[in-house]
Order: structure tokens, then sequence, then C-alpha cells
């Protein structure tokens, strides 16, 4: 049909339905710009599975920590029965060491055999012996860790191959491991002392504890001040407020108090808590305050955003059968809001979970080797407890890091899936 | 010319599809011919938004260098079928056109057909002004200078100034052609749209509900301009005002709940309509 | 007694006061009066003054008990301990006194000193005896003082209102405490460090070297504290981010919005947002673990000298973290361009990257500004990144595979460990605090006044 139009018309010319070259190079542009914006998505999708990929796989080691298992002796002289907490528990756990390996007795050696076991075996046996006091003068089995490099001797992530002077390990002390090994002495089960040790200097006996209950303290305090507060503002600027200067003043602030740098936070922590206040340093209860302030304008925006969405047409109601304001606001629009409320309180609190930056001004990355009894002790979160891990030089660090970073992000996950589930499930089109 | 005539004459409902088909070389040879040849000619067009079916087989001849206007209570389907002949309803999704709309003789929805070169062929002008956010000069200048027509310079400036003149808005912004084509008024803004289209130099032009959003005043301005440009482009316009159609157009169909049911001289259908469905509406009986 | 335990007791005076309030009224209403509120609105208004004044006197004493005892501890120092000693040697003092108090004993402190101990100990419990009786005279007070004003025509109901009311402002006035006290610590602190190094030479001073910076004769060097080079660093950094920001978040945007379908976009956008709620301590794991190590080695295998703090390792890092920034700002503008302008180009035959080129990029320009200023705001005060990532001396190169240093990272490393707040290292962290406040403020001011006229163009 086309065909016949063209000929019937000037063979010369073009009819106007066929595309020539400008029309290709138009084309070529528009396909340009296609390409241009899938290798974005591309490259910003691809770095996110980077960034999750490495870390989920220097995590991996991190999964399991590597154990040994050692019959030990405790004789009856050596601990005293009243004070268990007192025996050299070394000493004995040395001894026990030494019968596995009776050929080694130059110092130089048995410092070298005591590398491959862990620093924390003599306080796993003393909590055991402390425990249960009646283990005095028996022979029983008793498991805790192997130090760092036995952990990474046993996971193959040190090269057996290279020559000794190019490894962390001698030769003895891959044959002292391997020995163990033989003996069926060595196991590697889950690894819950990441979760439940408080902090250590040694990687194989540090872990979150501390960081999760510092956490939880600081989130808490976060939550009591930020959730109320920020409602309330909200409430007022949103359903009280007359328009004058003062509420655009507060509306202006609250934007910008948004988007002021963490840090500068943290500088306000350290001045007016920390020096004007002289509250506790390193305490969560300090972290929790500066965390609330942060919180609050994310709070104020969602609990506002969530008011505007209930319908006048409620309101009129409310006060059309002589409710007052208040309890206009207290009876019916509040708790239509609060399912946006509370959702975005939750992404508030979860910006709040992965904070680290004032944390580390008001001190909470100290080096703190128990979880904190209160929130008025010195503590580290989990953020920080990560940039602790983070900056330590030991090898057995960089998988713990990771495997921080994953329970961090998993708090994430669960706290961004909560809040998805809850828009989800309440949420309302009027 | 003879199909033509009879329709024409008979005013009857365009539905023999199989008649339609076998005419269509000869409204090819009619493109030649003169006054009252065929320029668009639709047959068995259907539109569905998803499952829905907006438009049932609309066939329709539409003649050039005349102005043909869209009459029906609105959601009947009529700027559903006017965005079919420029294919405006490629941008949308779930949109999706069947059957056959040839324009001089050439199917617009053979995949051959290149959408760009269709568009510029076939102006369109919509019933809000939408002015870009530019001067009034590259307002009207964006089309030849995407279509290659003319660069800058002198030849971009005859073009402007034509395309306004025609649009009859030269003499009130020939001082302020750098001003944001946003500043002027709406009928203004309007006339700027249609000077926009007919910058590129298209054969037909689509109005879809024009005047829809100008006062009284501003609409008379508009209707005397698509008067004027009957002499050079073939118009379709569709319009929810009697009067309007009244006024401007020679042929007019009606359309209802996504059918064509009319087709005819615009003075005959107002006067004496065949079916009773397009007397209810004409009288205002719904609608 | 705990603090928590006089919350509670108050907590439980309140609910006294409560239903004290509220058999009261409803007492007065089966005797046959009329009340002009219902009872429990009685009860409220009693537990609301029982409850209120005393929560307000436990904070109020928290925050004052401290240094009102530091202040009759001074005072009762015998003088040879206090004349003509500096502020810094007396909080020594204070400080020993309380480790001493609290059986922290170091050596064999002055008989003074133990003496002040003594006195400190008993000025405690003093103090939260004098605590416990007056939050509870005041709670009882309040039961007391309101209940006396319940009648059948209290306006009970308008009064909790008003109370409400109140509370509600000042709740909102918090935010605007909250800047206060940010500006004032930043510009006390700010003035005592002016006060040791002039404005100018820290503003405009090329060599920067804190560290160096111990003893007092050397404070005042000049050059010690010059902030350009850091200034520098943030900037190079910052601009290194939005090079890689800005294509990619710019280009996935109008991918998102104008070309891809439904599904895609559904699926695409919630992922690029996840890039926003990774916490940036990971971002700076991340950079340190696999990025910095990557560039290294390639940089080495083209020959090229890396540092292993390279700023284009930071900057590429903190670039990922700002795209979702920049797409969703640049998502919401190109998406607020009405239907209209679209079908406008589209009509003439414009394809879609010419529509998108010179009608809806031009037309979002404004939003497109505003997210990109914020962004950039978000960059210079982003800091775990570089914390981690960026170097620690403070460099003036444009040489991205070099290392350079931040304001953040020069706060975070002022700042940790033990913070004394006369030594000009502490106090010149809160003069780059200060400048730092001042450049995101000023960003984010113009930023939120471009985006709000934008919006408002199309409303």
């Amino acid at each position: 049909m086309s065909d016949t139009t063209a000929q019937s018309g000037k063979p010369k010319e073009r009819a106007w339905y066929e595309p020539d070259a400008k029309l290709s190079r138009r084309h070529a542009a528009d396909r340009r710009l296609r390409i241009y914006g899938i290798a974005a998505i591309v490259f910003a999708l691809s770095m996110l599975a980077t960034l999750v990929g490495t870390i989920a796989i220097t995590a991996a080691p991190a999964v399991t920590q590597t154990m040994v298992t050692l019959e030990v002796e405790v004789p009856e002289g050596a601990v005293d029965p009243s004070d268990p907490r007192g025996g050299s528990y070394q000493k004995i756990l040395n001894e026990s060491v030494a019968r596995i390996f009776p050929e080694v007795d130059t110092p130089r050696e048995l410092r070298e055999l005591r590398q491959i076991f862990s620093n924390g075996g003599q306080y796993a046996l003393r909590d055991k012996v402390v425990a249960d006091p009646s283990l005095i003068g028996r022979t029983f089995e008793i498991t805790f860790p192997l130090s760092d490099i036995g952990d990474q001797l046993h996971k193959g992530e040190i090269d057996r191959n290279l020559p000794p002077d190019y490894r962390r390990v001698s030769d003895q002390q891959i044959g002292w491991y391997d020995r163990l090994v033989a003996q069926d002495r060595i196991s590697a089960p889950f690894n819950w002392g990441l979760i439940f040790n408080a902090d250590s200097r040694f990687p194989e006996l540090a872990g979150l504890w501390g960081a999760l209950v510092g956490s939880f303290y600081a989130l808490l305090i976060c939550f009591l001040v930020s959730f109320p507060v920020g409602i309330s503002a909200a409430v007022y600027l949103e359903e009280f407020a007359p328009k004058n200067r003062l509420t655009d003043l507060i509306e202006v602030n609250i934007n910008n108090l948004a988007a002021v740098p963490s840090i500068v936070f943290g500088l306000l922590g350290l001045a007016v808590f920390l020096n004007f206040f002289g509250m506790p340093r390193s305490a969560p209860i300090v972290g929790g305050l500066v965390l609330s302030l942060m919180t609050l304008p994310t709070i104020i925006i969602a609990t506002r955003a969530a008011l505007k969405a209930v319908p006048p047409s409620i309101r009129e109601a409310a006060i059309g059968v002589g409710a007052s304001k208040m309890q206009t606001v207290g009876h019916h629009v509040l708790p239509l809001a609060m399912p946006g409320i509370l959702t975005g309180t939750i992404i508030g609190l979860a910006q709040a979970l992965g904070e680290t930056a004032p944390l580390l001004l008001i001190g909470m990355n100290a080096f703190i080797t128990a979880a904190p009894d209160s929130m008025f002790n010195p503590s580290t979160a989990l953020p920080t407890q990560i940039y602790i891990w983070a900056d330590s030089p030991e090898r057995g660090f960089t998988s713990r890091t990771s495997a921080a970073i994953i329970v961090l992000l998993g708090f994430l996950v669960c706290m961004n899936a909560i809040a998805i589930y809850m828009r989800k499930r309440f949420e309302r089109r009027w | 010319m003879t199909t033509l005539d009879t329709t024409e004459a008979s005013g009857m409902i365009m539905t023999k599809t199989a008649e339609d088909t076998g005419t269509l070389a000869k409204t090819a040879t009619a493109a030649r011919a003169g006054e009252h040849e065929t320029k668009i000619s639709a047959s068995a067009v259907s539109v569905f938004y998803g499952e829905k079916q907006a438009l049932f087989d609309v066939t329709i001849d539409i003649p050039a260098r005349q102005v043909m206007a869209f009459i029906g209570p609105s959601g009947c389907g009529k700027s559903t079928f006017l965005r079919c002949i420029n294919r405006m309803n490629d941008t949308i999704d779930i949109c999706s056109v069947k059957g056959k709309i040839e324009i001089d003789g050439a199917n617009i929805y053979d995949p051959k057909i290149d959408p760009v070169l269709l568009r510029a062929r076939v102006g369109m002008v919509f019933q809000k002004p939408n002015p870009f956010p530019k001067s009034i000069y590259d307002n009207i200048a964006y089309g030849p200078r995407i279509h290659g027509v003319a660069k800058a310079g002198s030849a971009m400036d005859e073009i402007v100034e034509t395309s306004l003149q025609r649009a009859g808005l030269w003499n009130e912004v020939k001082d302020r052609l750098h001003e944001p084509g946003t500043g002027l008024s709406g009928g203004q803004q309007q006339r700027l749209c249609i000077a926009r289209a007919i910058a590129v130099n298209p054969d037909v032009i689509l109005m879809d509900e024009p005047c829809s959003a100008l006062d009284p005043i501003a609409t008379a301005k508009v209707e005397e301009l698509i008067d004027e440009l009957r002499t050079r482009y073939t118009i379709v316009i569709v319009t929810h005002s009697m009067q309007q159609a009244a006024r401007v157009s020679q042929k007019a169909a009606f359309f209802h709940l996504g059918n064509l049911i009319e087709v005819d001289e615009t003075d005959r259908m107002f006067t004496n309509p065949t079916d009773q469905r397009t007397q209810d509406y004409i009288t205002g009986r719904f609608g | 007694m705990s603090v928590s335990l006089l919350f509670a007791i108050v907590l439980v005076l309140a609910l006294v006061g409560y239903f004290l309030g509220r058999a009261n009224a409803s007492g007065l209403k089966a005797s046959g009066k009329n009340l002009h509120s219902i009872p429990p609105y009685h009860g409220y208004y009693i537990a609301l003054w029982c409850g209120l004044p005393a929560f307000v006197l436990v904070l109020v004493w928290q925050a004052a008990q401290g240094s009102i005892i530091d202040q009759i501890l001074i005072a009762g120092l015998p003088s040879h301990l206090t004349e003509g000693t500096s502020a810094a040697r007396v909080s020594l003092i204070l400080g020993e006194i309380k480790n001493v108090a609290a059986g922290r004993v170091f050596g064999t402190p002055e008989p003074a000193v133990i003496e002040a101990a003594e006195h400190y100990k008993s000025l405690q419990s003093t103090a939260s005896l004098a605590l416990v009786a007056c939050t509870l005279a005041v709670a009882v007070g309040g039961i007391a003082f309101a209940r006396a004003r319940l009648s059948p025509d209290f306006r009970a109901r308008n009064r909790v209102d008003g109370i409400l009311r109140g509370l509600l402002i000042i709740c909102s006035v918090l935010a605007i405490l909250t800047t206060l006290g940010i500006i004032l610590s930043l510009l006390i602190e700010s003035f005592a460090f002016f006060s040791r190094v002039p404005v100018l030479s820290f503003l405009f001073g090329m060599e920067w070297s804190p560290q160096m910076a111990i003893r007092s004769d050397q404070v005042a060097a000049e050059g010690a504290f010059g902030a350009v080079p850091v200034f520098w660093g943030t900037i190079f950094i910052s601009a290194i981010a939005m090079f890689v920001a800005l294509p990619v978040g710019l280009f996935s945007a109008i991918y998102l919005v104008e070309y891809a379908d439904k599904r895609v976009r559904s699926f695409v956008k919630p992922l690029l947002e996840i890039l926003a709620g990774i916490p940036t301590i990971v971002y700076g794991f991340f950079a340190v673990l696999t990025v910095a190590p990557f560039i290294r080695e390639f940089g080495m295998s083209l020959g090229l000298d890396v540092a292993s703090n390279s700023a284009l390792a930071a900057g590429g890092v903190m670039g990922i973290m700002i795209i979702p920034f920049i797409s969703s700002f640049s998502d919401d503008a190109i998406s607020a361009v009405p239907q209209s302008m679209r079908d406008g180009a589209y009509a003439l035959g414009a394809t879609k990257a010419e529509t998108i080129r010179q009608v809806l990029l031009p037309a979002a320009l404004p939003g497109i500004v505003g997210g990109v200023l914020l962004a950039v705001s978000r960059a210079i005060g982003e800091t775990m990144i570089v914390v981690m990532a960026a170097g620690l001396t403070a460099t003036l190169t444009a040489n991205p595979l070099e290392g350079v240093t931040t304001v953040t990272v020069q706060i975070v490393t002022l700042l940790i460990g033990d913070t004394e707040f006369d030594s000009p290292k502490t106090l010149a962290a809160f003069g780059l605090g200060l400048v730092l406040f001042i450049s995101t403020l000023v960003l984010n001011i113009v930023a939120l006044q471009v985006v709000k006229r934008y919006r408002e163009r199309y409303e």
C-alpha cells in the first residue's frame, strides 16, 4: 500500500514517513540516553551488591569459632573452695596442655605453644569452677576457644605452603595444631560468643554483647524522649499553632535541623551534656539524648505528614458533637494517624541505630570489657563497636567487624521490614 | 470520490469495513485530486486500556482542508480517537490500538512508520494551554529545531514570525519574543501552542477541546483562527460545545459510549440528525 | 534513692491524685450537682498538678546539684589549695576529692582532700534526702492545691486542655532550643579558640598541624591552625563524591521516570533506596576493605603511585552513598513536571531524549539543583566514611590518588580520647564545627528555598 503511494507520488521525493539519516541520528541519541540510564542503575545496584557481597564473604569465617577441648585436673590445693575466683587457672591449663605435648620444654617453645590457645581459657575454666565448686579435685573436660592464629589455621586462612617467615605461625605450631586435630580435640561450633561476649582485646573472645546492650539503652532513651516530644510538637504545629512568625520559625528550624550534619550533634552533646551538665562520659544516656535530638525532626516530619493525611471531616465530626479541640485530636486524629507516626518513628530509630559520629564524640568508643549495668555506665554501641574493631590491627577482627556489620544490617532490615509491614497493613486511603 | 459523496449524502453510520478497504486505493488517488479529497481514513479502530475497551470499531473518513468536529458526551471516546490520529496513545503504557488509520494512504500504525515523523505531520493542540517554560521564541523554534528544519538565525526567525502571524499572535508578542511563554494570558498561550504546532509545517492539526480553559473573548479569537487555518490545514477538533461545533466545523461526527454514531455535514446533523441518540444529545436530553 | 524510683513514686502519687479528683467529682455529681466537666477531667487536673511540678523539680535538681555541690566544696577548701591556682587545677582537685569519696584512693591524698571527701559524701546524702523531701512535698502540695479548686462549676476540661496545650508548645519550642544549643555551644567554644588563634589565621592559614601545638608557647604560632588545607580536602572529596553521584543519580532517575516500565521501577527504586539506608560506618568499612585496595592495585598496575587512603576511595564511596539522594530528588523533580509538557513535546514529534533534555530537565532544574545542594551539604558533613577512609594529614593537593583530610575527620581526631576543654586542640574542633555548621546551614536554607519555590510553581 505505502509502496504504491510512494511510486505514484513524485519518485525522487521522499515520502513523509520514510526515515532519513537525521532521524536515525535522533533515535540513536534516544537509545544512548536509555543506555546511560541503564548503565547508571546497573552501576549503583552492582555497588550495592559488591558492598553486601564482600561484607558477607568477609564475615563468613566469623560464623564459627574454633574451640579446643582439654582434660583439666583441678588439684585440691590449687583453688580455695571458699574463694574459687582466686585460683591460678592459667597454671592449671598450662599443665593440662603440657600433658598433651610432654616433649615441649624450652620457654620459647612453650610460649609458641600457648599462642595457639586463647587467653580466655583460664576465664572459661574459672567460670566453670565457680559455677560448680565440686569440680575441685576432679579431672574433667573443658572446651574453650583457640587463639586468633589457631582459629585462622583451622579455617584455612593461613597458607601452609608459604615459607615460615612469610606466615604468622611456625611449622612447629602447625604440627601441634595438627596433633590436636588428630586427637579430635578441635571443633568449630556456631560462634555464640560473637553475640554474647563483651568486648575483648583478643579477637577470639571479643563479642557484641556490651555494644548491643549499650545500643539498646541508647535507643530506649532516644525513643522515650523523641517519641512523646516529637508527637507533641507535630500535633501543636499541625493542629493548634496559629500562623505567625514563631510557628514559621519553628518550621524552618525543624527542616534545617533534619539536615544538620550528625557530627554537629556530637559537638552539641559534648559541649552541653558532658561539659555543661557534667553527665557521665561514654554513657548510653548521653548517647540516647544526642540521638533523640537527631531523631526528633524525623519524627516530627513523619507525624505531621500522618496528621495531614487524616481528612478534616473527621475533625469536623468530632467538634460537631461537642468535643474540645484537644479531645478531637486525642480521641480521633491521633489514633488514626498512629500507624503513620509509628512507621516514621521506627525509620527514625533505625537511622539512630546506625549513627556513629556523634557517639564517637561523646566517648562511646571506649574499650570496655563488660556490658553496662545501667544507662549511666560507660558503654559502646553497635556502630561504635564496629568502628573500634575496624581500627584493630589483629586480622581476626576483620571478619568480626564484617560479622558485626551483618548483625547491624540485620537489625536495620528487621526494623524497616516492620515499618513497611505496618505501612502496608494499616495504610488507609481516604 | 464517489464513495465519499455517497457517505456524505446518506450520513450513514460507517461500519461496512469491507467496502472501505475497497476504497483505499481510490482515496490514495483522491489525495491529489483537490478540494474535498479524504485526508485521514480510519477503519475499524478499537482502543483498549488494559482489559477495558474504550473505542469500538470506528470507521471514518476525514476530508482535507475542512474542519471536522468530534462531538459527544464526556467519556464517549472522542478524545481517545483523536489521540489515535497522531499516535499520542503510544505514550500510555496500557493502551493498545487495533485497526487501521491512513493518512494520505499510508497506514500510520504500520511498524515501519515512525511516530516522530507522523507527529511532525500531524500537530496537536491540547485542552489546557501547555507552553514550555521557555521564551515565546524558543517555544515556536522548538519543533523546527528538533526536526532540523532550520538552524538558528534568520531562517528560524522567519519560521517563528510566519507561525506567529498565522496564529494571529505576531502583533501582540513581536516586542517580547524572548519573554517566557508562560507569562502570556490563557488565550494567548493557546494561540502560542497553535503557532508552535504550525511551525513544524504539519498537514493536519488535531485540537482537543482547545477552548475549554479559555474565557469567551479568547475563545472567539481561537475560533476565528481555526476558521482561517482551514485554508491550509486539515483540522480535527474535539469539543463539548454544540455552538462551537456549529460555528467552526463543516463536518461533525457524533460519538457515544465508544461508538461512532453518525457523521455528516455539521449543518445537516444539527438540523436533521438521523440517529435518535444524536438527536437526544443535540437537543440536550443527555450529555 | 535513685531517680527512677523517685519518678515512680511521683507517678503513683499522680495516679492517686487522679482517682481522688475523679471520686470527688463523682461524689459531687451523685449529690445532684451539675458539673461543668465530667469527673475524669477533675482527676486529670489533679494528676497534672501533682506530677508536672515534681517532674520538673527532679530534672532541674539533677542538672544543678553537681555544680552547686562543687561550689560548696571549693568554698570549703583551705585557701592554699585554691588561691592563685588555675581553674584546671581546681577541677583536678575536685576530681581527686570525688575519687577519694568513691573509695578510689591513689597515693596519699592531702588531709584537706580527705576531709573534703567526707564533706562531699555528707553533702551528697543531704542533697538526695532534700531532693526526695522536696519532690514529695511538691507532689502532695500539688494535689492539695488542685483539689481545693475543685467545685461543680470548675472548668476542669478547659484547664486540662490549657495545660496540655502549654506542654505541646514547650515540645515544639524544643526544636528551637536544640538549634540554639548548637549555635551557642559552637560559638562559645569557638570564641575561646579564636581568643588564642586569630580568626584570620585560622580561616586563611595554609598550615594545619594541631598535633604539633602541644606546648602553650607553640599554640599561637602562626600556621599550626591554618585550616585552608582542611577546607580544601573537604571540598575536594565532596567534589569527587558529586562527580560519581550526580551522573549516576540523574541518569538513573531519568531512566526510572521516563523509560522504565512500572515493574522495573517498583523493583529498582526500593533497591536504590537501600543505599540510603546503609549506615555510613558500613560504607567506611567497605571503602577500607574493598574500594581502597582495589584502587591501589589498579593504580599500581598502571604504574601510578596511590596512597592507601586516597581521596578517590573516600570520595568515590561517599558518591555511592549519595546516589539515592540525587536520584530520588531528581525523580521527584522530573515526575513533578506536568504531563502536559511531555504531551506538548511528543505532539511536536520530539523523541523521548529530546523531550527529556530540552523540556523536562530545564523545567525540573530548580528541583534537581535543590537536591544537589542538599547532597553537597550531606557530603561535606559526612563523617564516618572519611574518618575511616580518608587521610589525617592536611595536604593541599589536587591529585585524587593522594590522601587529604576533611573538616569532619579533624573534628573526630581532635576530640577522640580525652578532651580537655581548655586545650586549643579541643577548641579548634569547635572552630571547625562552627564553619561546618554555617556552611551546611547556608546550603540547606538555599536548597529548601529553591525546592519550595519550585514546588509552588507547579501547584
